[in-house]
């Protein structure tokens, strides 16, 4: 089945068996071996890719219905070849990653977070990497890698959208009035 | 072999052809493919169906479309607003990952006896909505599950949208509790409350549930705190009332016995955090 898909902004077309996940076209069909395949059912997050802008697990995912959306892999990340994005540089920095494996998908979930979340809490971060299983750092450091990349977007004078309603909210300790606190964009 | 429907009226024919299952988010089922346990000769795509997308608001109700995202009804103002329950427990509902892709009526059709989605339709005493090849009907959730995993769909049916009912009441508040192993695991109990209270501070409504006890999410009837302020001792005598002889599931994870007494103590707890959330609405003056 032929299918064009909208990679990292370019248009990519590539003829693919409807029962192939987009995880294995990614990889297989447009060599973009950045997104990785780890348990291959939709729990160690090691996959996810962003879908018009929001992180989802690619092997839980078939290439055909990834048609029309725009998809963002690690690739698409770094602003020119050989240089780092800000929260890659950040997880370097802070010793966010061991093995490397989980990477790719703890920072595109972390570079969703940052999109329209500009001062994100520490349960914000911890939230939005839930779905990733790191084996190697214990965490920490990745926390400390987004809170440090987020600092530095905040300081970077780089506009980002945001949703119109906070992006979660929990239902232990949140008294309305702070789950209701706008997203303020950075100046 | 898959295919992505783009009518309702092919789906249901596809649908009607032995062996096709419908997919949607896909957070469940491919799992399910990719381990084998689930192998059907055809797939029927109908994330994009636009009859099966959208929140509306209906007389007394809201009528959230099988394909909306679970992530999109977290966010909506309509559901944050006047289903609050639902609001309240999407954050649990797996990892913003799957929530991405996740649609509410998936969660409906898949019935897992621990999910959340399911245990608000209970609770609230929802309608699912369904689309057949005869044309559209609808039934209580009561009609529907019937077992862990189990619903009442026939082949060639499609669960379309699930209508929720909105309380006319003012002072609303809603409380709902999880245990499991870990967060976004599954809920070996969860408990879900709603209640309105008058300007006096009196029980006009009171809604409660647990899920993940049974083989599949239990409405309980506590329509005797009607009338109370809900304070400790009449909530813990109507719960205790109603989840001594619980039908519980034992496994691997819990025994019956843990999930009665467990659910016992997530529902008292519930039903306090929807009344003090309902108190801190002020009294007087309209909705």
């Amino acid at each position: 089945m032929k299918v064009d898909l909208r990679i990292n902004g370019a248009i990519r077309s590539a003829d693919i068996e409807p029962r192939k996940t987009l995880l294995d076209a990614l990889r297989e069909n447009f060599l973009l071996n950045g997104t990785h395949a780890g348990c291959e059912h939709g729990v160690c997050g090691a996959c996810t890719v962003l879908v018009d802008g929001e992180p989802v697990r690619s092997c839980l995912m078939f290439a055909v219905q990834a048609d029309g959306y725009e998809i963002t892999t690690i690739e698409g990340l770094a602003p020119a070849p050989g240089e780092l994005s800000v929260i890659q540089d950040a997880f370097c920095e802070t010793h966010g990653l061991q093995c490397g494996y989980c990477t790719p998908g703890m920072i595109l979930a972390a570079h969703a977070l940052l999109q329209h979340t500009v001062t994100p809490t520490r349960e914000d971060i911890v939230e939005a990497i839930s779905g990733n299983i790191c084996r190697c750092t214990g965490y920490g450091q990745i926390v400390e890698a987004v809170e440090f990349a987020a600092d530095r977007l905040r300081k970077a004078n780089t506009p980002r959208p945001h949703h119109d309603g906070p992006h979660h909210a929990h239902a232990e300790g949140v008294p309305a009035a702070a789950a209701d606190k706008p997203v303020v964009e950075a100046k | 072999m898959s295919g992505l429907a783009r009518s309702r009226k092919r789906a249901s024919c596809w649908r009607a052809t032995r062996d096709a299952r419908l997919i949607a988010g896909g957070q469940t089922l491919v799992p399910m493919l990719a381990m084998r346990l689930a192998r059907p000769a055809k797939l029927i795509d109908i994330l994009r169906l636009p009859e099966l997308a959208g929140i509306r608001e209906e007389a007394g109700a809201v009528v959230v479309g099988a394909t909306t995202r679970q992530a999109q009804a977290e966010r909506h103002p309509v559901i944050r607003a006047s289903v609050p329950m639902l609001a309240r427990v999407l954050p649990w509902v797996g990892h913003p990952p799957t929530r991405n892709r996740g649609t509410v009526g998936g969660s409906i059709a898949n019935a897992d006896p621990s999910a959340e989605i399911p245990l608000v339709a209970v609770t609230l005493s929802a309608d699912i909505l369904l689309a057949t090849t005869d044309g559209p009907t609808s039934m209580p959730t009561d009609d529907f599950f019937i077992g862990p995993m189990l619903t009442t769909i026939g082949q060639g049916e499609c669960v379309s949208a699930i209508r929720f009912p909105v309380w006319p009441h003012r002072r609303i508040g809603v409380g709902f509790f999880e245990i499991s192993a870990r967060r976004s695991d599954f809920a070996f109990v969860a408990a879900a409350a709603q209640v309105a209270l008058g300007d006096d501070g009196s029980c006009l409504d009171v809604a409660l549930g647990v899920g993940g006890v049974g083989d599949r999410p239990l409405r309980l009837d506590v329509s005797s705190l009607i009338g109370t302020e809900l304070d400790p001792a009449s909530v813990t005598d109507a719960v205790k009332a109603v989840s001594s002889d619980l039908d519980a599931m034992s496994d691997l994870h819990a025994s019956a016995a843990y999930r009665r007494r467990v659910a016992s103590v997530l529902c008292i707890r519930a039903l306090e955090q929807a009344r003090i959330e309902a108190a801190a609405k002020s009294a007087g003056g309209a909705r």
